[in-house]
């Protein structure tokens, strides 16, 4: 009765799912795995890879803004991107449940298709398996997985970032979280907030073709921009200091955020990138996101110091100071 | 008047005092904010803000969640929650735990998604966990009214509401606690009106300022509070003027009413204190969750963890001072409810506590 057991905690992204991650690589490290990156990097011949695999769970299948399989191509294309590599060609597993609509379906599957062309890269395997009723939640998990080759001489690992560079969010945060939140419990917060699910390779490509000066690049997903920031903060083993005014926030989403207790920084994000670059080229940096259509609200938050190592610091809008945690479990809703 | 001017007429103030002061948020949220927004790092030392009662999880025995659990357990019932109990550890776990078990509970938003779930769960039990001040009680109040109007047989709560006023009461009461003012809850304040904190004021000289939960508001707040400190005065008077009256929200208090009437509650930390709880009327007595389901009965669990936050709750120490403060303690393993729950002292002070500190 008392053995351990796995909670909706674990699946936050933040220090629980950790302790899942340990476990795998407790059995199964490895000098690639180990580095804990978005994608795996791998060295065959002159050519470098990048490989990385998710699995899209979410629930409800269709949201404003996209569905489960934009999400599922952009992610995977994003963990690729992030990792300053292109991507190239997708695997898409889809596990159905019975009693599953075929219109949906192909609503899934089409929807795949227009982001696939977006991101340009090509799905070039797959596998299908349905499971009885009441098996897959909602009816349709899908998992991906990609591969992309590196920019050459490119390097955005988490690790790179040193004191004196800046840090670059690509627009307001917590759009994707809030969006998922208020049609899967029905809030019925009124408003016409969207998930800001989205490819960024093109962005991607842009920047590392153009700034020679970029360092680390994140995309703050679960966790969000509190979880991607700690990650860098932490794998660097520097201080990250941000400005509560410069972070971006919809109206919609704070208001959600101060009814329902969470905070922003934490809130998950499907189509940003935090850009940690080095301070001569963040002005180029911000000129190329801000002609991206994925970019066009990127702004500069904070940057990375010798203080405080590892740590990551919010300087408030009151002129205050306080510390950004690495979230842990899930989000809940408070009482009051 | 902008930020950098209230932090200025703050200190000054506090300099013409010339001793700490200490002044409770008794509310959670008001907890939340203030280290959030980064307020403690920008007020002088010897302004002091503790931390009270006014946080529903944190006050919650370990019995109520045992409670919780064992209906839970009951073959056809569903338990619907508010995130923060999911959690609280009792004495044989969390609701958490016990959903990763297989049982059937569920995080709701409003209270009104539990009638909902009742309504589509015709042939099952769906029993809302009521915890709680004046801020929540008015609409878990609502959803029995409602239920009982429809005839709605599948819908219960397990009622452990409290107020907050004989909280603060005892803590005046208390000798190991010192408290040179108040900064009333304001969501709370709403429900009540501000005329409900004159006692305090009257009986035990503690000057009160029912204040917001934007930082300004909350600074603002202090800084009426210290002019009050000064002038050897205690009142109650409003910052938050935008939302709460003299009176209150007369609707949501007869309401109130209407459904539950006073008992004496287990407070985490304090003891029984006399009619700080309600429970719910006789005439409502088929959606009272305890009487619904007589059978299960859950003894008292003393544990002896080393929790400190009853002392917590009281504003007695910081939590620092606790022996198992980031150490057994964290938000990965919370020994006690004040590291749960998202307006947790413990959990504040964990997660946006000073970095000089």
């Amino acid at each position: 009765m008392n053995k351990k057991i796995i909670t909706s905690a674990h699946g936050g992204g933040g220090t629980a799912t950790k302790e899942i991650i340990d476990i795998v690589r407790e059995y199964l490290g490895n000098p690639v795995l180990d580095q804990l990156g978005d994608s795996a990097l791998l060295n065959l011949g002159s050519t470098e890879i990048a490989f990385t695999t998710d699995s899209y769970v979410i629930d409800p299948i269709v949201f404003p803004g996209g569905d489960i399989g934009k999400i599922a191509v952009c992610g995977t294309v994003n963990d690729i991107a992030m990792e300053g590599a292109k991507p190239l060609y997708m695997s898409l597993s889809l596990i159905l449940e019975e009693g599953l609509e075929f219109e949906l379906l192909e609503r899934v599957i089409a929807s795949v298709s227009s982001a696939a062309r977006k991101a340009d890269v090509l799905v070039v395997t797959g596998d299908t398996k349905v499971v009885e009723h009441g098996r897959a939640g909602g009816g349709l998990f899908i998992n991906t997985a990609a591969v992309g080759r590196r920019y050459e001489g490119c390097n955005t690992s988490v690790s790179n970032a040193a004191p004196g560079d800046l840090v670059v969010v690509t627009g307001t945060i917590g759009d994707h979280g809030v969006t998922i939140i208020n049609e899967r419990e029905e809030l019925d917060l009124e408003s016409d907030l969207q998930s800001d699910v989205a490819p960024l390779n093109t962005l991607v490509d842009e920047l590392l073709t153009s700034v020679p000066g970029i360092k680390s690049l994140r995309d703050p997903t679960r966790g969000g921009l509190a979880a991607a920031l700690c990650d860098i903060a932490g794998a660097s083993k520097a201080g990250i200091e941000i400005e509560e005014d410069k972070i971006k926030v919809k109206r919609e989403v704070k208001a959600a955020c101060d009814l329902l207790g969470f905070d922003p920084l934490n809130i998950a994000n499907e189509g940003k990138a935090v850009i940690v670059c080095s301070e001569d080229s963040a002005q180029k940096v911000l000129e190329i996101c801000s002609d991206n259509e994925f970019g066009r609200e990127s702004v500069l938050i904070g940057r990375v110091v010798s203080e405080h190592p590892e740590t990551v610091v919010l300087r408030t809008r009151m002129g205050g100071k306080r510390i950004v945690d690495m979230p842990r479990g899930e989000n809940l809703p408070r009482i009051c | 008047m902008t930020v950098d001017k209230l932090v200025e007429s703050i200190s000054n103030k506090s300099d013409r005092i010339g001793r700490t002061v200490n002044l409770m948020e008794v509310c959670g949220t008001h907890t939340m904010a203030a280290f959030r927004s980064g307020i403690r790092t920008r007020l002088p030392e010897q302004v002091r803000l503790l931390s009270g009662p006014g946080c529903p999880v944190c006050v919650t025995s370990d019995n109520y969640i045992d409670h919780a659990i064992e209906l839970a357990m009951t073959e056809n019932t569903i338990i619907t929650t508010f995130g923060d109990m999911m959690r609280v550890p009792g004495s044989r776990g969390s609701l958490s735990l016990a959903k990763a078990r297989g049982k059937d509970i569920r995080v709701i938003y409003s209270p009104q998604q539990a009638l909902v779930a009742a309504r589509k769960n015709p042939g099952r039990e769906v029993i809302f966990l009521g915890v709680g001040f004046e801020t929540t009680t008015p609409l878990v109040a609502w959803t029995i009214q409602n239920a009982y109007s429809r005839k709605m047989p599948n819908y219960s709560v397990l009622c452990a509401h409290k107020t907050i006023m004989p909280a603060m009461r005892a803590l005046c009461d208390s000798d190991d606690v010192r408290v040179d003012g108040f900064l009333c809850p304001g969501h709370v304040s709403v429900i009540t009106g501000a005329e409900i904190y004159k006692p305090l004021c009257r009986e035990y000289h503690a000057p009160c300022v029912i204040a917001g939960f934007e930082p300004e508001d909350i600074l603002l707040s202090i800084d009426m509070l210290l002019n009050q400190i000064i002038s050897g005065e205690a009142s109650v008077e409003i910052q938050y003027t935008r939302s709460v009256t003299a009176a209150g929200n007369k609707l949501a208090q007869k309401c109130v009413n209407d459904v539950f009437k006073p008992c004496d509650a287990s407070w985490r930390g304090m003891g029984v204190i006399p009619s700080s709880g309600l429970s719910v009327r006789s005439s409502y007595k088929e959606y009272d969750a305890e009487l619904k389901f007589p059978r299960i009965r859950v003894s008292e669990v003393k544990r002896d963890t080393g929790c400190r936050c009853g002392d917590v709750l009281r504003a007695v120490i910081t939590p620092s001072e606790c022996g198992l403060f980031k150490k057994e303690c964290t938000p990965d393993n919370p020994i006690g409810p004040c590291m749960v729950s998202s307006e947790g002292t413990c959990a504040a002070y964990y997660r946006y506590s000073r970095i000089d500190e």
